[in-house]
């Protein structure tokens, strides 16, 4: 029988039935799964790197050495990368090495919806892309293959739909491949202009062999033909759509092989047909070529570049069919995600609200500060922004914006990308406030280890990278810790790092409250007789409050103790067990 | 649509332990022989914000995903997602849903109103509802946190597979040290759904 499997987890068991050795790799949904499940198997060595960057200058380098690696990121991540990613198009391997990236159309956890196609093609780097998670673990493992016939760096693309959706597969055993002999090889790998240039020549050579090699039906290519008028081009999770709706009713071309695309597979197929359509999520990068090719398609004009696309929207797009819907009359209010009861951030973030200061913030968990109702975020950019647009915030409004301005970066991202931020601030010299929310843990994309929590990804005790020190070594002196459980505290501590005429760091440090060995307080009551109605516990928007019967209520399946809310209360109505 | 499929919405809030209820589902279905996808999404909806698994079966299973009007059975964790995901049930679909409520946000900060009788409501409407007190029955079983699994116990005598086959499911899912918690809890989802 088949193995039900998340087409992350089919990703990590392709790794390991193809012999890699090496994996190091940056967290990012939905990504992240990969690299974890990976690590679970004894013969893969796997590491969580500070960056993306890091991830793949560790993976090529261990390419260089004869091992089989792997490298996997999120969408955003592969921007990180790209600088090793264009120079390693240009000295190939020595093993093969394989890059997953992975987007999120619709954005379902991401900041943007970039199409990472564009990266494959610019950077010259063969792209496959996988529909199942059969396909997953069977395409990384041709990957490989392909990584060493044509010397040189190959992308799985997967998307969130393919990542984390389970469906079966049929597992294989271990190749076993040995560490390849490493030669030195200057005019390869040593990318100075001159040996650059002849590189240059190879890169070409390689794509035109690979084009070339995979013009017909392949392993990656394939074409259903039926006797129909109309046909499909397609790839990945846009042919599972396409095929739910036309079963076989259309004739297929699924590209698994997306760039370089196979021309004259290409022109072979739509030439066959009256009508023919590319369904592809995001940007029109088939249809594009198509239509360089001389070919009539249609494609983005029926179903835009925004947004996943779905079953649905394909047969009401080009079947005219939409469902019959029952629904419910009323407004349903919206359930947006929150910081769960008690989150070490949300004091932290009552105390900015409070205080009222513009806060430049980052990426993870703590995002959710920007929402009701601590409404407590002014900007959101990328890994490790908040620190770098803080310095120059402030260089732009000068002593009147350091006074309230602050930056919001969590421990995982401050190793990722903040620590350079930060030491331009104490270089370049602004009276910055720089806050970092310690949790102990990278929380956003559950619960990855980082250089600053003391153990690695495998669980074991790791070098523990000490924060003060750390921000100190960077030109910061005036360097504090805060519990943001205790409120007061951690406000009178922003208070005075915005008034202090020099940079500093503010380290709020308390560990993730999901994290197992977190000992929870037991569950708080409210007491009805001393509670007034003021509402001021609703005010840090905790998901274990409400009102009921005009009365605060506190929900005893979700609360932990944490006390954030008896800080609120001035009647003291909320207390002891339940 | 050209291809038959049978479609299950599981749908509640972060934390309330849909994942493992589409996992055990998906295993039994996989157990009777079925092609099956399972898909989930994780990230910003860990946070205590609305929670969908899709959980598809037949012969031959393209899409993982579940569109509106397209579910054979929805399975709500909680009231007001019943409510938002009604729109996804197929005209002849079953809804069973605990009859927990939990306030979002806009609620809690007064922004927006809970809608009240929502089982009333959606019974109105002609739709197959099947309210289970499945807290209690959780809470009963030992810990309120298996009423997924009370709701998988109700589905179960829904769905009418081999009663072997869906403790298998559990045993492969669940924990060892939770298994006699979650039998327990199943057991009362099996007897509400009987009675």
């Amino acid at each position: 029988m088949k193995k039900l499997m998340l087409g992350n987890d089919a990703f990590a068991r392709g790794l390991f039935e193809a012999g890699c050795t090496v994996v190091s790799s940056y967290p990012g949904t939905p990504s992240t799964e990969i690299t974890e499940a990976v690590a679970k198997y004894e013969e893969v060595y796997a590491e969580w790197a500070p960056n993306e960057k890091v991830a793949l200058e560790v993976a090529l380098g261990a390419s260089i050495a004869g091992a089989r690696a792997f490298c996997g990121m999120k969408h955003v991540g592969l921007n990180v990368a790209a600088d090793p990613l264009y120079t390693a198009s240009y000295t190939g391997v020595n093993a093969g090495l394989v890059i997953a990236v992975a987007d999120d159309p619709g954005m379902h956890s991401s900041q943007n919806e970039q199409d990472s196609r564009h990266h494959a093609i610019a950077s010259k780097i063969p792209m496959v892309e996988p529909s199942d998670s059969q396909e997953c673990r069977e395409f990384v493992k041709q990957a490989f293959e392909l990584s060493e016939k044509y010397d040189t760096p190959v992308i799985v693309r997967m998307s969130t739909r393919v990542a984390h959706s389970q469906s079966g597969i049929d597992l294989g055993m271990r190749n076993n491949i040995e560490l390849k002999p490493y030669k030195k090889d200057a005019g390869k790998f040593v990318m100075v202009p001159a040996n650059a240039r002849k590189r240059h020549y190879d890169v070409e050579e390689r794509m035109q062999n690979i084009k070339e090699d995979y013009k017909f039906n392949s392993i990656f290519n394939k074409v259903e033909k039926k006797a129909t008028v109309a046909g499909i081009i397609t790839s990945g999770i846009a042919y599972q759509y396409a095929k739910e709706v036309f079963g076989d009713e259309v004739s297929f071309l699924k590209l698994g092989l997306v760039n370089p695309l196979p021309d004259q597979l290409l022109i072979d197929f739509a030439s066959n047909y009256d009508e023919v359509y590319v369904i592809e999520e995001l940007d029109g990068i088939i249809e594009d070529r198509c239509k360089a090719l001389g070919l009539n398609v249609k494609g983005k004009e029926i179903f835009g570049c925004i947004g996943e696309l779905s079953q649905s929207i394909i047969a009401e797009k080009l079947k005219g069919i939409v469902n019959k819907v029952k629904s419910f009359d009323e407004d349903v209010p919206v359930r947006p995600p929150v910081m769960c009861a008690g989150c070490p951030h949300r004091g932290l973030f009552y105390s900015l609200s409070k205080i009222g200061a513009t806060v430049m913030g980052d990426i993870g968990c703590y995002t959710l500060g920007a929402s009701a109702p601590l409404n407590a975020m002014d900007a959101t950019i990328c890994m490790g922004a908040s620190i770098s647009s803080l310095h120059g915030f402030n260089k732009a409004r000068g002593e009147e914006a350091e006074k309230k301005t602050v930056a919001v970066i969590g421990d995982s991202t401050f190793m990722h990308s903040g620590m350079t931020g930060l030491v331009n601030i104490a270089y370049n010299a602004t009276n910055s406030t720089v806050i970092i929310l310690d949790n102990s843990i990278t929380g956003m994309t559950g619960h990855q280890q980082n250089p600053t929590t003391g153990y690695n990804l495998k669980g074991d005790v790791a070098a523990k990278v000490n924060l003060e020190e750390l921000c100190k070594a960077l030109g910061i002196k005036r360097v504090r810790v805060v519990d943001p459980y205790n409120m007061a505290q951690t406000e009178k501590a922003i208070r005075e790092e915005l008034d202090v005429k020099e940079p500093s760091v503010i380290i709020s440090r308390r560990p993730c409250a999901l994290l197992k060995y977190v000992k929870h307080a037991p569950a708080l009551k409210v007491d009805n007789d001393k509670c007034k109605s003021c509402k001021a516990c609703l005010k840090i928007g905790c998901p274990a409050i409400s009102i009921r019967d005009s009365k605060a209520f506190i929900d005893h399946t979700q609360c932990v103790g944490c006390g954030i809310c008896q800080e609120m209360c001035k009647f003291d109505a909320i207390g002891g067990k339940q | 649509m050209a291809v038959e499929v049978k479609s299950v919405m599981i749908v509640g809030v972060g934390g309330q332990g849909s994942l493992l209820a589409s996992r055990i589902l998906g295993n039994v279905l996989m157990e009777q022989g079925y092609d099956v996808k399972v898909s989930e999404v994780h990230g910003m909806s860990q946070r205590g914000g609305s929670v969908v698994t899709y959980v598809k079966y037949g012969e031959k299973v393209y899409s993982p995903v579940i569109e509106k009007g397209e579910a054979d059975a929805i399975i709500a964790f909680e009231q007001l997602e019943a409510a938002r995901y009604v729109p996804y049930l197929k005209e002849n679909g079953h809804l069973i849903v605990s009859t927990q409520k939990i306030d979002p946000m806009p609620v809690i900060t007064g922004a927006m109103k809970y809608p009240e009788d929502i089982i009333g409501k959606l019974k109105a409407k002609d739709i197959d509802v099947i309210a289970v007190d499945a807290l209690s029955l959780a809470e009963e079983a030992g810990n309120p946190k298996s009423s997924n699994v009370v709701l998988m116990g109700v589905l179960s005598k829904r769905l009418g597979f081999e009663r072997e086959v869906w403790i298998n499911a559990l045993k492969q899912c669940v924990p060892e040290k939770f298994l006699e918690l979650n039998m327990k809890a199943f057991e009362l989802g099996e007897s509400v759904a009987e009675a």
